[in-house]
């Protein structure tokens, strides 16, 4: 049954590559997850130019990696996120204190998802990895995770992130984040590279159209840390940032450093009311 | 003298290599000259040959034309992307001093672009991976070689 779907997808696929016209733009189908209605497609809002409506990169996906995401039981992000619950309720370091010994169940992190990144006390852009490794390092004593790749970190912002799902991303781009905003613009804008192309070349010039066998989205990052088929497990933001900028030859900016959060900033905000969809899968 | 001299050093240094490319008559990067959107001069004086240009056009490492472009001279191969324009019968809507131009730096010819430049020094371009630095995408001949596949689409 599986077997025959993948042979007419790819069989469908050919027949794209070689008239190369049907694709075009996002699909017009409705994104529901388990039910729940997610917000796929919604206005701009006002501080983006260059596109009218922002779409959820699952719109963009083929119909077989679509279906992974809709459903928890196929979707194979779903032991990873196990792994992140199991982690919330486990007690490390000194001071022999787990996530829930503070925060309580895990749905008190509802709506976190949503302000990422944020602006903390003492007036630095953070994503939700720096907080989770504050309260290790200062309020655990225990070792922080590794921040782009460890399944800890990885398991404990997909779970985070789940308990956002389907509400709308709002992260604050006014006030102490202005400046990073600004910053995180003036990269999604930069031409870099051998290849000389700006995020915007792609994801906001182009979106809909298939480069090669790609289906090109918006770039959106409302469903992170996301499945991938290709890493065949979950990856965060900053290592997709960093997998397109090698792709056009650039030299990647550091995973956690202040470039990746600020730009980390302007893509959340140029999705700005598209649900959270933590942990999208796609290809 | 003196010039050609150091034209030819940069060359060595400055382009991808690729076995019996950069000669002593190879135009270095930085000295392509485009004037109204044309470069008339072969960059090596070595006529191009169209079959490996072909084979350039499709390669994902050198000129990932197809990427971007569709080809019906291509229709054996799968996923040929709609970013840019499809090159069918290119050679009849532009000529060759246009075409090197194109290939040398899009950006000079279409303002704006995101075709990349293929034959431009990479110190004028911005966080360029070390691995690429001094390189350029397509060496001269590769670039002349693609000319000539693209003068057959017609
Ligand atoms: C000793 C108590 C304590 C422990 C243990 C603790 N935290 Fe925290 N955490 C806090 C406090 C206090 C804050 C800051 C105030 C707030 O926003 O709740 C915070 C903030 C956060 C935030 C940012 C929330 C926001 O809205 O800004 C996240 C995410 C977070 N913690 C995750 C975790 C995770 C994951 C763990 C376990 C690995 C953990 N915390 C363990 C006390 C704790
Ligand atoms: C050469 C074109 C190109 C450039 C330039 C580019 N990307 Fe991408 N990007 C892709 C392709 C292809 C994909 C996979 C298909 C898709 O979702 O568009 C992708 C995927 C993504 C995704 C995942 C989207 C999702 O739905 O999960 C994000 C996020 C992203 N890119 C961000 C960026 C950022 C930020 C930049 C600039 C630093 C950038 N990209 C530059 C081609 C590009
Ligand atoms: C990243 C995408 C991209 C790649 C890769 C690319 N091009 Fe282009 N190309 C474009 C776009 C877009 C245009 C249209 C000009 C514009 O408005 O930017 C174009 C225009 C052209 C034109 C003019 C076509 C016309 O009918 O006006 C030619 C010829 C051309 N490209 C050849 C090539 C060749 C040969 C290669 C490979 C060596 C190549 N391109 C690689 C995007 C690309």
């Amino acid at each position: 049954m599986k077997k025959i779907f993948t042979a007419t997808a790819a069989t469908a696929l050919a027949a794209i590559g070689a008239a190369s016209a049907l694709v075009a733009g996002p699909a017009d189908i409705p994104l529901i997850i388990e039910g729940e209605e997610m917000i796929a497609r919604a206005p701009a809002p006002d501080y983006i130019d260059g596109v009218d409506t922002i779409y959820s990169g699952w719109l963009f996906r083929s119909e077989e990696t679509q279906a992974l995401e809709v459903d928890d039981f196929e979707n194979p992000a779903m032991p990873a996120v196990d792994y992140g619950l199991e982690l919330w309720e486990t007690a490390d370091g000194s001071e022999g204190k787990s996530c829930a010994s503070c925060h309580g169940d895990i749905s008190e992190m509802a709506g976190v998802r949503t302000v990422m990144p944020k602006v903390n006390e003492n007036g630095e852009l953070w994503a939700m990895e720096e907080y989770i490794n504050d309260c290790r390092v200062n309020r655990m004593g225990a070792e922080p995770w590794k921040r782009t790749k460890s399944p800890e970190m990885l398991g404990m912002t997909a779970a985070i992130g789940l308990q956002s799902r389907g509400m709308p991303m709002n992260v604050a781009i006014d006030g102490p984040a202005a400046p990073f905003w600004e910053q995180g613009r003036e990269l999604y804008y930069t031409r870099v590279g051998q290849l000389d192309m700006s995020c915007a070349n792609c994801h906001e010039d182009n979106y809909g159209n298939m480069i090669r066998a790609d289906h090109l989205s918006q770039g959106q990052i409302n469903g992170f840390p996301t499945y991938r088929l290709k890493w065949g497990g979950l990856g965060s933001i900053h290592r997709r940032f960093k997998g397109c900028m090698k792709n056009i030859r650039a030299e990647p900016y550091k995973p956690g450093g202040p470039e990746f959060t600020a730009l980390e900033l302007y893509v959340a905000s140029r999705g700005n009311g598209l649900s959270v969809e933590t942990p999208a899968v796609r290809n | 003298m003196k010039r050609s001299l150091i034209a030819a050093v940069a060359v060595c240094v400055g382009t991808s290599i690729g076995p019996g490319t950069a000669s002593a008559g190879t135009i270095a990067p930085a000295d392509v000259r485009i004037v109204d959107m044309m470069v008339a001069e072969s960059l090596t004086g070595v006529l191009g040959d169209p079959a490996n240009g072909r084979k350039v056009f499709a390669n994902r490492k050198k000129g990932n034309c197809l990427a971007c472009h569709a080809n019906s001279d291509m229709s054996e191969m799968l996923f040929h992307g709609e970013v840019g324009p499809p090159l069918d019968g290119v050679a009849e809507r532009y000529d060759e001093a246009f075409l090197r131009a194109l290939l040398v730096n899009s950006k000079a010819v279409f303002e704006g672009t995101i075709m990349p430049a293929f034959y431009v020094d990479s110190a004028t371009l911005n966080r360029v991976l070390p691995k690429f630095q001094g390189k350029t995408i397509l060496t001269a001949q590769e670039v002349e070689d693609v000319l000539a596949y693209l003068m057959t689409l017609k």
